[in-house]
C-alpha cells in the first residue's frame, strides 16, 4: 500500500477509501479539493474517513493523500480572542478567504503566522528543561501572560535561547541535540496531555448566580452537567458561567447549537468587562464554533478542540473553564457517524462507545499539578439537551454517572419565568463537604449553616405544598403559613436571578451572603414575633418583607439592605409591642 | 450530452440502485426517463465503484428496469432572478402558474452553505405583526427562526396569513417579500393561502412553492430547500427583507422518516432518523442577518404537533434549533377565542434585543412581564377554583382570576384584519392591568406607573 489512495464510497460525511496506508486517526486530504478527514476505521486495504467539510460532487476515484499526522490543534499566543470552528479553523480567515459563507476546500491555521509576539525567555543556556517547563512569556492580551512550555515529550539542555520579537514559527530555543523549539506547538486532540499529578479540587468556582454559588457549587477543577428541555436556560447559564466565573481562561465551545447564540456572544463579550480586571472578556475567551448547520464531523471534533486549549493553558498553572453547549449535540454527532458506518447501535441507537467518550472527555477536567510544577485546573460544564426534556435519556444518565455536580434544569419553572430555571429539590453538587473550610474562611462561618437552614425551609415548602394543595393555605397553621413565606422569599429573592438585569446578573459572594442572611433574619424575627403572640396577618403585611423583594436590585446595595435592617429591628419590635 | 444507463439493478421505496456507472458525485442531480418518455429527477444519496443509490424525487412509480438513467454532473440548483416575484412553481420548482421560464441571472445550490457565524448580526429590528399576543409579550424580529406550534383544525394559516399581510418593520416603508412554501398541505389549504395573496396584492411580493398533500412524499424533501434559496437570493443579493413561510414542517419530517426507513437506517426516537435534528437545523439556521448586507431572512413556519403533544419528536427538535415557538391552544380555541396563542409556553428568545425605549417603548419589558406573571397566576386560580370553589378565594385571588379572563377576552382576542400598533397593545396592556391592585403590580418600575399607568395618566391631564 501507498501514500495515496483513492475514494471507493462516499455517503454523507463518511467516505471510503481503498489502496491508501493508514493509521486510526490519520488526517487525510480527500479528493481534488484536498477536503481535510481522519481515519476512523480500518478494514482491508480499506479505510473509513470521517470528513469536516461538505462532501456533495465527491466522486468515486478521485485521490486521497495521508498527511500521517493526527488531527491536531497548534497552541501558543494568538488563541485568546479567537473565534474558531470545530476543528481550529478562525472563523474571520475563513470569512475572508470564502465570504459570508462557510464553503470549502479552504484550510487555515489555527494561530496567525504574520503576528509577532514579544518573548520573554525565563531560562538560559545551560539550562535543563524537561517537557512542560517554561522556557519564556509572551503577554498574549493584556491581563494574561502565555508562558510558553516546552512541548511535553522533549527535553534536554539549551544551547541557545532568544529574546525579542518573533512569529509562532520561528525557532527561539535550540537544544544541544540540536532540537529546535518554536513559541507554536502542536497537540493532537484526541490524547490528554499530561499532567504530574492530579490533585483534589477544593476551591470554588465563584460564579456570581446565587442558586449555583449557595446551593449547588461547583469546585475549581470539577465537573457539572446542566441538562434541560428546549428554552429552560442552559445557554443562558452557561454564558452567565463565561461572564462571571472567577476563572482566567474561559473556553467556550458552541457545539451543533445556534449561528445567532454565537454572534450575541461575539458582540457582547468585547463590551463587558471582567469583573477581577476591569478588562474586555473577550481577552481571556476562546470561542469555538461549529453551529448546527456546519458539517457534523467537525461538530464532534469540536469539543476536543476545546478541551485540548484548556488544557493548554492549564499546563501553564491558569484556572480554565470550560463550557460545552450542547454536549447532546456532540453525541448526536458521534451517533449520525456511527450509523453511517453501519455499527451495531448500542441504546437509542448511539454507539456502544458513547459512555467510554463521555467518561473520557470529563476525565480531562480537574485540578492538577501541572508538568511546570504549578498548579491549574479544567473545569467543565457540559449542556445536556434531553429529547422530550426525558432525563432518563442515555446522555443524561451517562453524564450523570461522570459529573459530580448536576444542575436540573425544569421546563415547569422557565415557564413560569422562575430563572435561573434550576430546580433547587433535584439539583445536588457532591462538592459541598469539601467546600464548607473554604467558605468559613473567606465567606463566614456562618455560611454553611445558612444554607442548610435555607436548603431544609425550602424541603419542608414542598411538603407543605401538598397539603396546600389540597386544603388551601388559610388551613394551615400560622407558623406553617410563616415557613410557606420564608421559603417564597427564598426563592423569589434570593434564588430568582435576572441575567439581563444590570445590576443583579452579578452577585459577588458577600453580597450573597448578606441577603440570604437577612431574609433568613427577617423569619426568625418573624417566627419569634408569632411565637410571642402577634397575628400572622399583621406579620405578612411587614413592608421590610417586600423592601427585600427588590434590594438585589439596587446600585448601593450595603446601604440599602443597611436601612431595611434597621426598619426591621423597629417594625417586629412594634409587632411585639401589640 | 451525459451518458445513459440502462443498469438499475433495484428499486426500492422511493430508490433506485443503479451498477455499473462510471464514478458518480455524490449528492449529483439525476435525470430518469422511463419508458413511455416521461423523466423523472432524484439525487445521489449514496456512490460508489460498484452501485450508485438515487432517491426519487416524484416517486419510483411507473419505474422499472429499463428506465435510462443520467448524472448530470451537478447538484441541484435553483434558477434565481428577481422575476421569481409573483411566482407559483412547484415543490420540484416547476412554474405551475402557465407563465414562461424564469430566464435565470443565477442558479444557485438549493443546500446553501451555512452561514458563518462571524459574519452574522445578531437580530434586534423588532416586526411588529399587528398581533398583541406576539408583538407584546414574544416579540418577532428581524432574522429570526419563530415557529408557530399548532395542531390539527386550529387556525394556524390564518395567523400565518394574518400576519404576512401585516408584519413591517416601523419607521420604515421597507416590505416584506414573502416567500410559501407548502409541503403536503390540501390542495384546500393551498387554495386558501393563494386567494388571500391575490386578494390582498401580496401575490405580486411572493414566491410560491406548492407541494401538496397527493404531491410525491419525497419532493417534499427539496421543496423547502429551494424556498429558502429563493429567500436567501432576494434578501442577500437584492435587498429585500424576505419572511418565510414553510408549512407544514410536520410533514417534511414525515417524508424525512419515511425516506430513512426506506434506507433502512435504524431509527431514531419514534421511528424518526437519528440525523432529524441536523436536516431540521439545515433549514431553520438559514434565517439571519449579515453584516453589511441590507437584507434578511425571518422565519415564521408552520408545525403541527402531533396529538398536541410538545415533547413529540417533531415540536421537540424544532423548539431545540429555532428562536422561541408560538403556542396555539385548543382550549382558547374552543372558546372562539382568534387567535387563540396561549402566552404561558411561548416565548420569543430573541424578545429582549428587539424591545425597549430605542425600538418600542421604555416599559415594554416591564408590562410584559407584569402581565405574564398576573395570567400564569389567573390561570393557576382557575385550577384551585375547581377544587375549593370561588368562595374560598381571598378578595385578592378573585381580582387574579378575572384578570386571566379579561386578559383572554381583550389582550388575546383580536380580529383577523385588526391590526394593533405596538402603543394600542400595550395600552390594553395598561387597561388590564389597571384592574388589578397597584400594589400588585411589583414587575413593574414605579416610574412606569406613575407615567402610564391609566389612573396616574388620568390624573396628570387634568
Ligand atoms: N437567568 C435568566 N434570566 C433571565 N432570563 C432567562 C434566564 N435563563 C433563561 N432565561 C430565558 O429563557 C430563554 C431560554 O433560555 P436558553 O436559550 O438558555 O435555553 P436553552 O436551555 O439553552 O434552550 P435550547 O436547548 O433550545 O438551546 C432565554 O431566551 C431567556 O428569555
Ligand atoms: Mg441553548
Amino acid at each position: 500500500m501507498k501514500n495515496k489512495g483513492e475514494i471507493y464510497r462516499i455517503s454523507g460525511p463518511v467516505v471510503i477509501i481503498s489502496g491508501l496506508n493508514t493509521k486510526m486517526y490519520d488526517v487525510v486530504k480527500v479528493g481534488t479539493e484536498g477536503l481535510m478527514g481522519e481515519v476512523i476505521g480500518i478494514e482491508g486495504d480499506k479505510s473509513t474517513v470521517q470528513v469536516y467539510e461538505e462532501t456533495s460532487g465527491l466522486k468515486p476515484g478521485e485521490p486521497v493523500e495521508n498527511t500521517g499526522m493526527s488531527l491536531s490543534v497548534e497552541l501558543g499566543p494568538g488563541l485568546l480572542e479567537s473565534i474558531y470552528d470545530g476543528i481550529q479553523r478562525p472563523l474571520p480567515v475563513l470569512k475572508e478567504s470564502m465570504g459570508d459563507f462557510i464553503k470549502r476546500g479552504v484550510s487555515a491555521n489555527g494561530l496567525s503566522r504574520e503576528k509577532e509576539w514579544d518573548f520573554v525567555p525565563t531560562v538560559k543556556k545551560g539550562d535543563k528543561i524537561n517537557g512542560g517547563d517554561i522556557i519564556g512569556t509572551v503577554q498574549e492580551t493584556q491581563n494574561i501572560e502565555q508562558r510558553i512550555l516546552v512541548p511535553p515529550n522533549v527535553s534536554g539542555t539549551i544551547k541557545e535561547i532568544m529574546k525579542g520579537k518573533f512569529k509562532v514559527d520561528a525557532v527561539i530555543c535550540t537544544l544541544t541535540d540540536g532540537k529546535e523549539l518554536m513559541m507554536m506547538q502542536k497537540w493532537p486532540v484526541r490524547k490528554p496531555r499530561p499532567v504530574s499529578k492530579k490533585l483534589t479540587p477544593s476551591t470554588p468556582l465563584i460564579t456570581g448566580q446565587r442558586i449555583l454559588d449557595g446551593l449547588f457549587p461547583i469546585a475549581k477543577g470539577g465537573t457539572a452537567a446542566i441538562p434541560g428541555p428546549f428554552g429552560s436556560g442552559k445557554t443562558v447559564t452557561q454564558q452567565q458561567l463565561a461572564k462571571w466565573s472567577d476563572t482566567e481562561i474561559v473556553v467556550y465551545i458552541g457545539c451543533g447549537e445556534r449561528g445567532n447564540e454565537m454572534a450575541d456572544v461575539l458582540y457582547e463579550f468585547p463590551e463587558i468587562k471582567d469583573p477581577k480586571t476591569g478588562r474586555p472578556l473577550m481577552e481571556r475567551t476562546v470561542l469555538i464554533a461549529n453551529t448546527s448547520n456546519m458539517p457534523v464531523a467537525a461538530r464532534e471534533a469540536s469539543v476536543y478542540t476545546g478541551i485540548t486549549i484548556a488544557e493548554y493553558y492549564r499546563d501553564m498553572g491558569y484556572d480554565v473553564s470550560l463550557m460545552a453547549d450542547s454536549t447532546s449535540r456532540w453525541a448526536e454527532a458521534m451517533r449520525e457517524i456511527s450509523s453511517r458506518l453501519e455499527e451495531m447501535p448500542g441504546e437509542e441507537g448511539y454507539p456502544a462507545y458513547l459512555a467510554a467518550r463521555l467518561s473520557e472527555f470529563y476525565e480531562r477536567a480537574g485540578k492538577v499539578k501541572a508538568l511546570c510544577g504549578k498548579e491549574g485546573s479544567i473545569t467543565v460544564i457540559g449542556a445536556v439537551s434531553p429529547p422530550g426534556g426525558d432525563f432518563s435519556e442515555p446522555i443524561t444518565q451517562n453524564t450523570l454517572r461522570i459529573v459530580k455536580v448536576f444542575w436540573a434544569l425544569d421546563a415547569k419553572l422557565a415557564q413560569r419565568r422562575h430563572f435561573p430555571s434550576i430546580n433547587w429539590l433535584n439539583s445536588y453538587s457532591l462538592y459541598t463537604k469539601a467546600l464548607g473550610p473554604w467558605y468559613d474562611e473567606h465567606v463566614s462561618p456562618d455560611w454553611v449553616k445558612l444554607r442548610n437552614d435555607a436548603m431544609e425551609l425550602l424541603q419542608k415548602e414542598s411538603e407543605l405544598q401538598e397539603i396546600v394543595q389540597l386544603v388551601g393555605s388559610d388551613a394551615l397553621p400560622e407558623d406553617q403559613q410563616l415557613t410557606l413565606e420564608i421559603a417564597r422569599m427564598i426563592r423569589e429573592y434570593f434564588l430568582q436571578q435576572n441575567a439581563y438585569h444590570e445590576v443583579d446578573t452579578y452577585c459577588p459572594m458577600e453580597k450573597q451572603f448578606k441577603l440570604m442572611k437577612a431574609i433568613m433574619s427577617w423569619g426568625d424575627k418573624a417566627q419569634n414575633a408569632l411565637e410571642g403572640g402577634a397575628a400572622v396577618e399583621d406579620i405578612m403585611k411587614s413592608k421590610t418583607k417586600d423592601d427585600l423583594a427588590k434590594v438585589k436590585y439596587e446600585k448601593e446595595f450595603d446601604t440599602a439592605l443597611g436601612v431595611i435592617l434597621k426598619s426591621m429591628d423597629e417594625e417586629f419590635a412594634k409587632l411585639r409591642g401589640k | 450530452m451525459t451518458k445513459e444507463y440502462k443498469t438499475i439493478n433495484q428499486i426500492a421505496g422511493p430508490l433506485i440502485f443503479v451498477e455499473k456507472t462510471e464514478p458518480v458525485g455524490y449528492n449529483e442531480l439525476v435525470n430518469i426517463t422511463l419508458p413511455d418518455g416521461t423523466t423523472k429527477r432524484g439525487q445521489v444519496l449514496d456512490t460508489s465503484n460498484d452501485i450508485v443509490v438515487v432517491q426519487v424525487f416524484e416517486g419510483t412509480g411507473g419505474l422499472n428496469r429499463e428506465c435510462g438513467v443520467r448524472f448530470t454532473g451537478e447538484t441541484i440548483k435553483l434558477p434565481v432572478s428577481k422575476d421569481l416575484l409573483g411566482r407559483i412553481l412547484s415543490g420540484a420548482g416547476e412554474p405551475l402558474d402557465g407563465g414562461p421560464r424564469i430566464v435565470p441571472e443565477d442558479r444557485l445550490e438549493i443546500t446553501g452553505a451555512a452561514i458563518n457565524p462571524y459574519a452574522r448580526l445578531p437580530p434586534k429590528d423588532f416586526i411588529q405583526t399587528g398581533i398583541s399576543t406576539i408583538d407584546g409579550m414574544n416579540t418577532l424580529v428581524r432574522g429570526q427562526k419563530l415557529p408557530i406550534f399548532s395542531g390539527s383544525g386550529l387556525p394556524h394559516n390564518e395567523i400565518a396569513l394574518q400576519i404576512a399581510r401585516q408584519a413591517k418593520v416601523r419607521g420604515s416603508n421597507e416590505p416584506f417579500a414573502v416567500v410559501f412554501a407548502a409541503m403536503g398541505i390540501t390542495n384546500e389549504e393551498a387554495q386558501y393561502f393563494m386567494r388571500d395573496f391575490e386578494r390582498t396584492g401580496a401575490l405580486e411580493r411572493a414566491v410560491v412553492f406548492l407541494n401538496l398533500a397527493d404531491d410525491p412524499a419525497v419532493e417534499r424533501l427539496i421543496t423547502p430547500r429551494l424556498a429558502l434559496t429563493a429567500a436567501e437570493y432576494l434578501a442577500y443579493e437584492h435587498d429585500m427583507h424576505v419572511l418565510v413561510i414553510l408549512t407544514d414542517i410536520t410533514n417534511y419530517c414525515e417524508a424525512l422518516r419515511q425516506m430513512g426507513a426506506a434506507r433502512e437506517e435504524v431509527p431514531g426516537r419514534r421511528g424518526y432518523p437519528g440525523y432529524m435534528y441536523t436536516d431540521l437545523a439545515s433549514l431553520y439556521e438559514r434565517a439571519g442577518v449579515i453584516k453589511g448586507r441590507k437584507g434578511s431572512v425571518t422565519q415564521f413556519s408552520i408545525l403541527s404537533m402531533p396529538g398536541d403533544d410538545i415533547t413529540h419528536p417533531i415540536p421537540d427538535l424544532s423548539g431545540y434549533i429555532t428562536e422561541g415557538q408560538i403556542v396555539i391552544s385548543r382550549e382558547l380555541h374552543r372558546k372562539g377565542i382568534y387567535p387563540p396563542v396561549n402566552v404561558l409556553p411561548s416565548l420569543s428568545r430573541l424578545m429582549n434585543s428587539g424591545i425597549g425605549a430605542t425600538r418600542t417603548r421604555e416599559d415594554h419589558k416591564a408590562v410584559s412581564d407584569q402581565l405574564y406573571a398576573a395570567y400564569a397566576e389567573g390561570k393557576d386560580l382557575r385550577g384551585l377554583v375547581a377544587i375549593v370553589g370561588k368562595d374560598a378565594l381571598s378578595d385578592r385571588d378573585r381580582k387574579f382570576l378575572e384578570f386571566a379572563d379579561m386578559f383572554e377576552d381583550k389582550f388575546v382576542r383580536q380580529g383577523d384584519d385588526e391590526n394593533r400598533d405596538i402603543e394600542t397593545t400595550l395600552s390594553i396592556g395598561w387597561d388590564l392591568l389597571a384592574e388589578l391592585p397597584e400594589a400588585q403590580l411589583t414587575r413593574i418600575d414605579n416610574k412606569y406607573i406613575q407615567k402610564y399607568h391609566p389612573a396616574h395618566k388620568a390624573q396628570k391631564q387634568e
